[in-house]
């Protein structure tokens, strides 16, 4: 039933610079690169990727960008939120040698992947993005599933690991190791950068979409990206390579609220 | 097989499921998804004079016999939603009958006029939105007066047929229907959805964020089915019938109670984008079946 349950949260915790997860305490059947939406009741519903899963609880990572995320943030033990899904797509592993490209938040649902990956005794390099130190996601917790020597970190103003992008650390690996697949989820700029420059080395892969959602299963059809028309939500929010080169709104427009469409440049 | 082509208002459609308003068609790109997913013709969401929101999440929900929903009508506004609408036509490879509202009679005018420029084949007049009562007030369609002076003031503003989109809410549905035709509506489209309300017993609040909303999918068809059929017997112009139609016999029970063509939007959840084929398939095979040779034929047929 398309319809909210009512669950409790566990715990939060704090993962950086006003980052915070939030543990709730409800089993779900999901796989990495699914999202489920978080209900607020009299306030709102967005959707969040599940950047921690276990066997009776999990996890979504949340950054207070807005009243609704502010709101989430401030969650304690034992207070109550709506819960829809999974929904959506999910990553597919294939092939030995795995690369992961977060950028911001976009690690939340790779790093969960990753740990997946690592159970399936994969090569995982995991490049690990962010403006600056205070906003990169996971350090500990990925180097202790990838080794620190796996674990490559790039900062846009060189707070922390290389100065650059994580384009720059990508095209650096790609040119000099083996790559099977590549899975990115960040900013949009971002993974339309990684979409072709993997494209250009024929090596494949995933990217996970961000859209505004309203339904999160495929009705209202928010979502759909131009000029396909797929909706991020259904035939989304993970898509390959192939298909991600056929969505030219990537990193370059989004809808807003009412559908008016909206250049990245203005949203950072 | 049978053809299911069918013709509405002189426009020929090549089966007859529309991709309803409100649901999928928010860009000229999902319009096109839909086509491509083998609709007839699509009505795009409908379209006001100024950009707006719509209600914040949730803006759909479900319970046992089909969806409630209140999405509160957002869109661009007409002046950026013509490009869409434009792209929509171009692209879609059938028929898009733009669908249009507004908070005063003139503002209905302003859209269709505004609309206009693109030439298309028909507008559907959304006089019926369930959602909107705070910022709007009573939906048109539930008076008959108010609703076919909505249709006259489109009507002056534009060369497109008009099709009427009304209400089950009303205790003559038949009146309304007369109404709206003697004020020049070409053709009917019946239903919207139901007003309803979803509670969540645990935190004592509504589901959908405006709480009130509208049923749409399982539930609706029979309401929708007694609507078309009581319409059918009112008026003599071309009924698009809307309203838990997810299967060809849905759309059988349709055409039966005396539709042209049928419009599909909640039925995208039980069967997929791809609906519209399926439905059309299912019904060409049950045409065969039951030994009718055109929609035409079959149209009306429960009224014999």
């Amino acid at each position: 039933m398309e319809k909210p349950v009512i669950v409790e949260i566990e715990k939060t915790i704090d993962e950086t610079d006003g980052i915070k997860t939030i543990f709730i305490k409800h089993s779900i059947e999901a796989k990495p690169g699914q999202f489920v939406m978080v209900w607020i009741p009299g306030l709102d519903e967005k959707p969040f990727a599940i950047s921690y899963l276990e066997k009776e609880k999990f996890g979504i990572t949340v950054a207070a960008v807005g009243e609704f995320s502010d709101n989430l943030s401030k969650m304690k033990e034992g207070d109550k939120v709506g819960l829809r899904g999974p929904y959506g797509t999910n990553y597919c592993l294939e092939g030995n040698n795995i690369v992961m490209v977060g950028g911001g938040y976009g690690a939340a649902s790779l790093v969960l992947l990753a740990e997946q990956a690592l159970d399936k005794n994969m090569n995982v390099k995991f490049i690990l993005g962010a403006r600056d130190k205070n906003k990169l996601l996971y350090i500990e917790r990925i180097k202790k599933l990838v080794g620190e020597e796996n674990l490559i970190i790039t900062t846009d103003d060189g707070s922390m690991g290389a100065k650059g992008f994580v384009t720059d650390a990508l095209k650096e690996l790609l040119s000099k190791e083996k790559v099977d697949k590549v899975f990115s989820c960040g900013p949009d700029k971002m993974m339309k950068s990684v979409t072709e420059l993997c494209t250009e080395n024929n090596v494949k892969g995933e990217i996970s979409m961000e859209r505004w959602m309203k339904c999160g299963f495929g009705l209202c059809g928010h979502c759909c990206v131009d000029p396909i028309g797929i909706r991020v939500c259904k035939e989304g929010p993970v898509i390959d390579f192939e298909l991600a080169n056929k969505i030219t709104e990537l990193g370059s427009y989004h809808r807003v609220k009412s559908s008016r469409k909206e250049s990245l440049e203005v949203k950072k | 097989m049978v053809n299911v082509e069918t013709e509405l208002c002189g426009i020929k459609l090549r089966n007859p499921t529309i991709l309803a308003s409100g649901i999928v068609g928010v860009s000229g790109a999902a319009c096109m998804y839909a086509a491509k997913n083998g609709a007839g013709a699509i009505v795009p969401k409908s379209i006001g004079p100024v950009e707006r929101e719509g209600h914040n999440n949730p803006v759909l929900t479900e319970f046992e016999g089909g969806f409630l929903n209140a999405v509160g009508l957002p869109n661009s506004g007409v002046d950026s939603s013509l490009e869409e609408i434009e792209s929509a036509m171009k692209n879609s490879g059938v028929p898009v009958f733009p669908s249009i509202f507004g908070g005063t009679k003139e503002e209905y005018g302003e859209v269709a006029k505004k609309i206009s420029v693109l030439n298309p084949q028909m507008i559907e007049v959304n006089l019926s939105c369930p959602n909107t009562a705070n910022d709007f007030g009573t939906p048109f369609a539930l008076d008959a007066n108010e609703a076919s002076e909505v249709i006259k003031i489109v009507k002056e503003n534009t060369t497109a047929k008009i099709s009427a989109k009304l209400g089950p809410n009303v205790p003559d549905i038949k009146a309304i229907a007369k109404a709206v035709v003697e004020a020049g509506a070409d053709a009917i489209s019946a239903i919207n959805t139901m007003p309803g309300m979803v509670i969540d017993v645990k935190t004592a609040k509504p589901v959908l964020h405006n709480k009130q909303g509208g049923i749409s999918g399982h539930a609706l068809k029979p309401i929708a089915v007694n609507c078309v059929y009581e319409i059918y017997k009112a008026v003599n112009v071309p009924i698009i019938g809307i309203g838990g139609v997810s299967t060809g016999e849905d759309a059988a029970e349709m055409i039966m109670a005396g539709a042209t063509a049928v419009g599909i939007g909640t039925g995208i959840y039980y069967r997929g984008i791809d609906v519209f084929s399926k439905v059309s398939y299912e019904l060409q095979k049950l045409m065969d079946e039951l030994g009718y040779d055109s929609i035409e034929k079959m149209k009306g047929a429960a009224h014999k």
